[in-house]
């Protein structure tokens, strides 16, 4: 079912209200603020898809170094560009809300962390988040000795079947372990 | 393994030879191993299932489907040789939270991919816990599940699965479910929502839905019906926590510049408000309202001066905020109390003790909550991966903070880094020594000013015997919050100088000095009130020593806000101003979390050892945790910068959850309680005049009503039972010890399992 003109019909509302995480006030405003990222004409179809571009305008995504990964994460489209559907976004804050519970959380995590799509977290990816979570500043980035030390030890730690990489159900375990992940990974409109 | 009868082996086919798929691509990633596949024989006469998926990437291709074929009946014949668990382990091993799971994210991989359609079966009986393996594109095999139903008998299932048989599995697996439980199940999945509601329409198709009632409610009689539906419903319900909507707009701005960490302080501070609003509104309909409704013949009213309002002498010490305005009567004028009377003394007892009560169920309940949060069956320190995979808040959203967040992130990995390279280093001895004398330096000298400020307080309360006018008496509280505010400063000072190690000690030790110099203020005044003041009774002091008491208390707390708006105006606004025009910094002062809250439970333990002498001394409180909550946001985003230290929300919140029970709450009602027993009250005022103690009224009550009533006789009878005879007390205690020992051996159970399992792995992928 997609959104019509300006107005959420009740039945996709309340089924949303049973598949999500999300209140009714939630996923409200959350249309609310889908349809400000549309442009006017394509308001008036029937399940209108937003590119990626316009979703990375929103404040609480604007300046997140995984914005790129958690678009492409939550995206249907066939061609992978990253842009979402209302439900896709709906999808997304579930996912980043309250009450979603820790396996869809680090689920998802996984993936957003997975950035090259091949389902373990293998050297490069673990790079990559490294990077993107230590910033771009020179003085805040590791250097490669400091790289190769950190992702040895993370694989020591998280590698439980020491195939070099960490997979879902070991990253999982990382995560179980850590009681702020729950309210860490959360965005809220 | 066969468990006699015929079985039908169900493999799932979730991974690959390695050998087998070595040809097929050259994106494959050279570190993997080779792995066998997992697969899991359970039989067991009657159920039969038999699928085969192979799974289908996107990419790679033909190439992957005819191997994993051939690669079918090799794992058939592995899988026939491997497992060999007992049920008993299985069951143990599948009640394990974190094998749990694998079951719903391979749903969710395995959806997302195409694949072709291989011939399946659906199974008949189908458990509630499938096994499931998660899987992704190429290799990683991981572990599988194990059901724990008796009569579950499918096997680990393969990573990918086609769209089509997933689905219908999953509609399987939900019919088993009742509605509720069904789509609560489906929430938890994590499947795109088109998918969802692609399931859901399966789900409650017409006749599903029939089966699905019929088969679910175990009693078939209308009213068993409706309280099992509306049970189901309480407990899925929303929690309660996300109805309380007040000022969540301003903590998500807070959250959005300054993290985790500073949220906590906030959200402490609501609810403390609550626990204050639910005291508040117990007294005030039980106690305050019948007696304001009655007042008693001796008051009249008094002239009334705006210091009144600071020092609570003069027409204050005559109103209901203090106890000497209660009177010691029996209401029977009214209509509804000429049939119930309604004893002022009675329901002054009884609404101060039962309000404890219940606040102290609820701090043991969120304490036990809390606990089950943040309590590591593992306790690792130094956890670089956990670090790096649950560190990132993705609450902020302002560019700078994100910036700070970065740098906090970058530095404690390199700090982190850096003490595991030097742990192998050894420390001089000239240096060990060094830190030691360091570290017996700054206790000294913290130790010291404790000391003294404590010897202080005690002999200018000693001194101030005489009756004192006006501002006068706000000296000695103004000299209390006075060291509040300066020894922490000193407390900072000696942190700064001994250089911890790790941020975690310096924290706990800072929030050790402050509790410590806190309690012990705390416990002169204490002891001066009730060791001097009450037994004594001196009629130059006050004629009513809880209404002297009551006051005091009320000007410790008002005097505690005072010096903590002075604080946040010069601490912070002050500093920031001076910092940046004087020293030409660009750096903001840092909002001392740990300072803060431990304020604020001070201030709420003032509250509960001055509720028993005036009964609305929680309005006051919750009046200045208002002011509090809009001062303290507006100073910090005017005036202070995130912090670059790390801080573990979780951890900290149930430390100061466990520090507003233990010395805050019980101490509170110890003192409550020691008041209640031991003490004579006074015999000019109050509502307990002319008794020998507080409880006497009880008794006399109790006395008075078991004439009356039969239920009340017997309660009374039951309660002597109870108090006299010593056995009462042990059999409790004993189960409850009983109870953690039985705890204790599961925790260190699990503990062995889980190391066994992890050196289980570690030997399968060595072979």
């Amino acid at each position: 079912m997609g959104t019509t003109a300006s107005q959420l019909p009740k039945e996709s509302l309340s089924e949303y209200q049973e598949l999500t995480f999300l209140t009714k006030q939630e996923i409200l405003l959350a249309h609310r603020r889908f349809t400000e990222l549309l442009e006017g004409d394509e308001r008036n179809h029937p399940n209108p898809r937003v590119p990626m571009d316009a979703i990375l305008t929103l404040t609480e995504l604007k300046s997140n170094p995984f914005k790129k990964r958690i678009c492409q994460v939550f995206s249907t489209s066939e061609n992978r560009d990253g842009s979402l559907t209302f439900e896709d976004f709906l999808d997304l804050l579930s996912a980043f809300s309250d009450s979603a519970t820790l396996e869809i959380k680090s689920h998802y995590a996984f993936r957003i962390f997975d950035f090259d799509d091949d389902g373990t977290l293998d050297y490069g990816d673990l790079e990559k988040l490294v990077n993107c979570l230590t910033g771009e500043t020179a003085d805040t980035r590791l250097s490669s000795e400091e790289m190769r030390q950190l992702i040895s030890n993370i694989l020591d730690e998280s590698d439980i079947d020491k195939d070099g990489t960490v997979n879902l159900s070991e990253f999982q375990h990382v995560i179980s372990r850590s009681p702020d992940f729950v309210s860490s990974f959360k965005i809220v409109l | 393994m066969a468990n006699g009868g015929s079985f039908n082996v169900n493999i799932y086919e979730e991974d690959y030879d390695y050998e087998n798929l070595g040809e097929s691509g050259p994106s494959q990633d050279p570190f993997q191993l080779f792995k066998e596949p997992a697969c899991n024989v359970q039989g067991n006469p009657g159920d039969i299932q038999m699928e085969m998926f192979t799974k289908n990437s996107d990419t790679s291709d033909s190439e992957s489907t005819s191997s994993s074929k051939e690669s079918y009946n090799g794992c058939r014949l592995r899988s026939l040789q491997r497992n060999n668990w007992s049920a008993a382990t299985r069951r143990v091993l599948s009640s394990m939270p974190s094998r749990k799971i694998g079951l719903h994210s391979s749903a969710g991989m395995a959806v997302r991919e195409t694949c072709a359609l291989p011939t399946h079966q659906t199974s008949s009986r189908v458990s509630l816990h499938i096994p499931r393996v998660t899987q992704d594109d190429i290799t990683s095999p991981e572990f599988e599940e194990i059901s724990t139903e008796d009569e579950a008998n499918n096997l680990a299932g393969s990573g990918l699965w086609c769209t089509e048989t997933n689905k219908e599995q999953l509609v399987s697996d939900l019919r088993g479910l009742s509605e509720s439980e069904g789509l609560r199940k489906l929430r938890a999945m994590p499947l795109s929502l088109a998918d969802k509601m692609e399931i859901r329409k399966h789900f409650f198709s017409p006749l599903a839905k029939n089966l699905v009632i019929n088969r679910n409610f175990p009693c078939r009689n209308l009213p068993c019906m409706y309280l099992s539906r509306m049970w189901r419903h309480c407990r899925y319900a929303p929690r309660f926590s996300t109805s309380l909507k007040l000022w969540n707009s301003s903590m998500k701005k807070l959250s959005g510049r300054y993290g985790t960490g500073v949220l906590s302080y906030f959200t402490f501070l609501r609810t403390l408000l609550f626990i204050n609003l639910l005291f508040f509104i117990t007294t005030f309909l039980f106690l305050v309202l019948p007696q304001a409704i009655h007042p008693p013949p001796d008051s009249h009213g008094e002239s009334f001066s705006w210091i009144e309002i600071f020092t609570g002498m003069g027409y204050l010490s005559r109103s209901l905020m203090f106890y000497g305005y209660y009177s010691n009567i029996t209401i029977k004028t009214t209509s509804i109390t000429s049939m119930v009377p309604y004893c002022i003394p009675t329901a002054y007892f009884f609404t101060i003790t039962i309000s404890f009560f219940i606040i102290c169920i609820i701090l043991v309940y969120s304490m036990s909550k809390s606990f089950g949060k943040s309590f590591q069956v593992f306790k690792s320190d130094g956890n670089l991966s956990e670090n790096v995979f649950c560190s990132w808040d993705f609450k902020v959203t302002k560019k700078p903070s994100i910036r700070l967040q970065s740098e906090k992130i970058s530095t404690q990995l390199k700090e982190q880094l850096s003490e595991l390279a030097s742990r192998e280093e050894e420390r001089t001895l000239m240096q060990r020594f060094r830190n030691f004398l360091v570290h017996v330096a700054a206790w000294f000298i913290c130790l010291a000013s404790i000391f003294f400020s404590a010897l202080g307080v005690y002999f200018l309360s000693k001194t101030i015997s005489k009756v004192l006018q006006n501002l006068d008496l706000l000296f000695m509280a103004a000299v209390v919050s006075g060291f509040n505010l300066l020894l922490p400063g000193i407390f900072n000072f000696c942190a700064w100088m001994e250089k911890h190690n790790s941020p975690c000690t310096r924290v706990y030790v800072s929030i050790f000095r402050n509790l410590l110099l806190k309690i012990s203020l705390v416990i002169i005044l204490c002891y001066h009130w009730l060791g001097k003041i009450a037994v004594e009774q001196d009629p130059q002091v006050s004629k009513c020593w809880e209404n002297f008491v009551g006051q005091e208390l009320y000007r410790l707390l008002l005097m505690d806000f005072i010096f903590t708006v002075l604080y946040t105006f010069l601490g912070e606004f002050v500093w920031r101003i001076f910092s940046q025009k004087i020293l030409r910094k660009n750096r903001k002062p840092v909002f001392d979390i740990a300072r803060n809250v431990l304020e604020l439970i001070y201030g709420q333990t003032l509250t509960w050892l001055g509720v028993l002498f005036a009964p609305l001394l929680p309005a006051v409180q919750i009046a200045k945790l208002f002011v509090l909550f809009y001062m303290k946001k507006n100073s910090l985003m005017l005036n202070c910068q995130a912090s670059k230290k790390p801080w573990r929300a979780t951890h900290m919140t149930t430390a100061f959850i466990t520090l507003l029970f233990f010395p805050s709450f019980l101490g509170a009602a110890v003192f409550v309680a020691y008041t209640v027993w031991k003490i004579k009250p006074s015999s000019g005022c109050g509502p307990f005049r002319n008794l020998t103690s507080m409880l006497e009224s009880v008794k006399l009550w109790a006395e008075r009503m078991k004439d009356h009533h039969q239920i009340l006789s017997w309660l009374f009878r039951a309660y002597n039972a109870f108090t006299d005879n010593p056995i009462f007390l042990f059999m409790p205690s004993g189960l409850f010890l009983l109870l953690i020992y039985f705890r204790i051996q599961v925790v260190d159970g699990q503990r062995r399992i889980i190391r066994r399992l992890e050196k289980q792995i570690d030997d399968v992928s060595k072979t």
